[in-house]
């Protein structure tokens, strides 16, 4: 990891990799990153930077592999899971940020894209399903019980080095 | 409201993600749960509450950052009397950053012992104390199974052991198991198509290196017992034919006389020294002589291959059912789908937009089908569903007699003209019946496929067990009128002397015929088909890789392999071979030809359906048969370990019967085997004992599904009743303003 890290950087700062913070377009560069409609939100959840412009330091790239990986347990994977689903950073998933979450999903293009009334319908059935006391938002506990019921969770969320 | 609604975002509940000093506290809990479980003396109570309270919520002011430090210090007491392993696993769990679980760890470590600090209060400001931290924080506690691989292949180079000797074991412990899993097969391909795939075709490769797995377990027990000691002293042979390039495929001619199959083994003991002394003499020889039973090493090593299969498929089906059945899991599929259904191993460009296709087309269809449950039919409607239902259903199962009628009347047909023709055509006839079987294999799937598009299901996924099913039962209906005919001898192998080796013959060729079929369709399907639809057709889609009847020709072949170990101890060593020039052919077309299926797979749960289909009819069968073989049919009296005797079985019970007379001290071994493998009393009391568990077990489910019921009724009045109290504390509030 520290190979690949040092990598992204300019060839004047190599020797100093771990109190560099890489900057964020270098990080897209990645190529579990490069296509992942998620990237700007796990740019955003992983990096530290006080400034605000998502660069990560060389720890901030640890955390974001090591949550990625295989090895990492359901519960830290579902925590990241719901920060990167999270879009507003609120603490809960609105129907604004599931919204942002299914269009993510479908793709940029046209096409792809549910209707308003299908979009509609979809967030009602979530809500239903998953909102256990009925405030209208998901919160972490239910997300992470409704993540534990679906195995692939697990073998999905992760991505193989 | 909004202040209503400003409040409720605040609420613990809603912030805990985000707030360090609430993650402390809830693992903290988690901990003195863990703590109290093991039974050791409680912690005093701390006045300061452990749950986040409304108070402490801003991390920027300074009080807080005081608290921060106190719940860190009391997570850290709580970790100190945990157990080693039972303390690394909770840091692992521990959704913190990674700053924040080194200074945990620091922490700990400087409570746990002064001696010990030297070593590692060495305060590494280098990468390479941090990635060794972060593999420590990072693998322990879950086993070598599953580490983030390549970052040790990376990261060794880096570090130079500067460590004391309690950290170098652990340093060569890493070492040795990076190495390991460097060196996995077919690491690099699997990720390859995992990339551009998906999970689901991955599921095919996996289970492919699944079977290769137990193959080679068989091979290789059969190998060590029976062939090598066999080919050491080979008996008085026939004059061997010369060999001809046909032999590869029938089986027959050169091999027929060969290790390949049960004639070829002696019914002596070899090397038994009452005949190899000369004169009468008891003097030992040089070399010391091992006596050698070799029928019994022969059944008793398939005996045992066959009961190291039957553990590691029970065992790898309890793990897979482990994952993927939940308690409870009804409803719930949208939700699930939509949070659940993004593979983050697809790292292509173009896969991660047929993935979002996918994902959309999925959607819709889930929604369109709720949509039009939602919309009761008629009874018209409904009449008219069921019969064209009944009717599909109807049609596949007359087809599937309709295949083995025709195999019935064809094998025998194909008897009658063998019996007056020359020997290479006899030879060359032999493998027709191969053929038409493996034919009607390729060609029926299809003819589903057809017959499916005909009746519309209700969800695809009804549709793709429907295939399933229909494809399994057509292959497992006409294998057992094969293993009928091949058991009673009454159609194929009637004339032969030794009809051991010629059944083995017989499935020597229908595996070879299976494997060049295979190969077949993967030309014609998948290449062909390619190029059709890209110059004639212009389209821009590809053919896509039908993973449902891959995965059932792949259970198919291990089924034959299964039925003929018996008869020919090498065939799982041809299994072998198949499977890894399997693995290579299908890789490349996969790569050139097609496009990641556009059915709902979940990956997990057909994983589970393919081991267990594998499991029951497939193993249960090759076992039923081997075990009716050993025990009522009578073996050949001039060939192979069992010439003369009545069955397979008897040659076992003489032996325990001349053991016992031999050695007066073992009669405890013929009680055993008297009373507990031929009595049937035991059959049924562990049949009752397991009827039993399973009882139990379906109610403590019911009891659980009802309990998450209550629950879940509890927490929506509890949040009814948050709501109510906001808004009555804020019409007091207005009121007293006023």
């Amino acid at each position: 990891a520290y190979k690949r890290f040092s990598e992204l950087l300019p060839k004047e700062e190599r020797e100093n990799a771990c109190s560099v913070r890489l900057p964020k377009s270098q990080i897209l560069t990645l190529p579990e990153l490069r296509a992942n409609p998620f990237r700007h939100r796990i740019c955003q959840v992983f990096s530290t930077s006080e400034y605000g412009d998502d660069s990560m330091s060389f720890e901030d790239f640890l955390d974001m592999l090591s949550v990625f990986s295989d090895s990492a347990t359901s519960d830290v994977k579902s925590h990241y899971a719901f920060r990167i689903f999270d879009f507003d950073d609120d603490g809960t998933l609105s129907r604004k940020d599931l919204e942002k979450l299914v269009n993510c999903l479908t793709g940029q293009g046209e096409e792809s894209q549910l209707s308003n009334a299908e979009m509609e319908q979809l967030i009602q059935n979530i809500l239903e399903e998953s909102d256990i006391d009925k405030d209208g938002t998901i919160n972490l506990s239910e997300f992470q019980h409704i993540v534990s019921r679906s195995p692939d969770f697990a073998r999905c969320g992760g991505l193989q080095r | 409201s909004s202040a209503t609604l400003r409040i409720l975002a605040s609420m613990p509940s809603r912030t805990i993600g985000r707030s360090r000093g609430a993650i402390i506290s809830q693992y903290y809990n988690r901990t003195a749960r863990l703590r109290r479980r093991s039974s050791h003396p409680p912690l005093q109570q701390l006045c300061r509450a452990a749950r986040p309270s409304l108070r402490q919520y801003d991390l920027e002011t300074d009080p807080a950052r005081a608290t921060l430090e106190d719940k860190r210090s009391v997570l850290v007491k709580e970790l100190l009397s945990l157990s080693p392993s039972q303390c690394s696993h909770m840091l692992l769990t521990v959704p913190l950053s990674l700053a924040e679980k080194r200074t945990l760890r620091q922490e700990l470590s400087r409570q746990r012992g002064p001696p010990r600090q030297q070593a590692q209060h060495q305060a590494p400001s280098s990468p390479c104390g941090w990635s060794k931290d972060y593999i420590i924080l990072v693998s322990l506690g879950r086993g070598s199974a599953q580490q983030p691989r390549g970052l040790w292949y990376r990261l060794w180079p880096r570090c130079s052991p500067q460590a004391p000797s309690p950290q170098g074991c652990r340093d060569l412990w890493y070492r040795l198991l990076s190495l390991l899993l460097a060196a996995q097969p077919w690491h690099y391909a699997l990720k390859q198509i995992s990339g551009r795939f998906g999970s689901s075709v991955l599921s095919y490769f996996l289970f492919l290196k699944t079977l290769l797995m137990f193959n080679i377990i068989s091979f290789l027990i059969l190998l060590i017992f029976v062939v090598a000691l066999q080919a050491a002293y080979p008996p008085a042979s026939v004059s061997p034919q010369p060999f001809t390039g046909l032999e590869l495929l029938t089986g027959a001619g050169c091999f027929t006389h060969s290790l390949l199959y049960y004639g070829y083994y002696s019914n002596v003991t070899l090397n038994d020294p009452c005949t190899f002394s000369p004169n009468g003499s008891v003097f030992p020889l040089t070399a010391p002589l091992l006596p050698y039973n070799m029928p019994l090493a022969y059944v008793f090593s398939v005996g045992v291959s066959f009961l190291v299969t039957c553990a590691l498929l029970v065992y790898s089906m309890s793990q897979s059912f482990g994952e993927s059945y939940r308690v409870g899991s009804s409803v719930g599929d949208l939700a699930i789908k939509v949070f659940c259904a993004w593979d983050f191993k697809v790292i292509q460009k173009r896969s991660v937009k047929l993935q979002c296709e996918n994902i959309c087309t999925q959607l819709k269809e889930l929604l369109a089908e709720q949509r039009s449950r939602s919309r009761s039919l008629s009874l018209c409607q409904r009449l008219k569903h069921t019969s064209v239902l009944f009717l599909a259903w109807a049609l596949s199962l007359s087809m599937v007699l309709g295949c083995v009628l025709a195999v019935h009347y064809f094998s025998e047909h194909m008897h009658a003209v063998t019996r007056d023709s020359g020997r290479w055509q006899q030879e060359a006839i032999l493998l027709v019946l191969p053929l038409m079987v493996s034919l009607l294999n390729v060609l029926m799937p299809h003819l589903y496929n057809f017959l499916a598009m005909w009746e519309k299901h209700d969800s695809p996924v009804a549709e793709v067990y429907v295939a399933i099913c229909r494809n399994l039962i057509l292959k497992m209906v006409v294998l057992g009128l094969l293993c009928y005919q091949w058991l009673s001898r009454r159609v194929i192998c009637s004339t032969e002397e030794c009809w051991e080796t010629c059944v083995g013959q017989d499935l020597y060729r229908f595996v070879v015929m299976d494997f060049v079929f295979t190969l077949l369709d993967t030309l014609f399907g998948e290449l062909v088909w390619r190029l059709i639809l890209e110059k004639r057709l212009k389209r821009k889609q590809r053919p896509e890789f039908d993973i449902a009847r891959n995965v059932l020709e792949l259970i198919y072949g291990q089924t034959l392999t299964w039925l003929g170990i018996l008869f020919a101890p090498l065939l799982p060593a041809v299994q072998t071979l198949k499977l890894l020039l399997l693995f290579y052919i299908k890789k490349t077309s996969l790569m050139q030809n097609c496009q990641s299926p556009s059915k709902p797979w979940q990956a997990s749960h057909m994983s589970t359906i393919f081991i267990t289909l594998l499991c029951f009819p497939s193993f249960l069968g090759a076992a039923v048969f081997l075990s009716y073989t050993i025990w009522s049919v009578q073996p050949s009296e001039t060939c192979g370990p069992f010439q003369g005797v009545e069955t397979i079985y008897m040659s076992g019970k003489t032996w325990v019967r001349v053991l016992e007379k031999s050695n007066p001290n073992i009669t405890w071994l013929t009680w055993v085997h008297h009373h507990l493998l031929e009595n049937t009393f035991l059959l049924f009391f562990v049949s009752g004992v397991l009827l039993a568990v399973i009882y139990f077990n379906i109610q403590v489910v019911r009891g659980q599904r009802r309990i998450i019921h209550l629950l879940k009724e509890q927490i929506a009045n509890e949040g009814e009743d948050k709501k109510f109290l906001i808004q009555k504390l804020h019409s007091v509030y207005e009121q007293r303003e006023r």
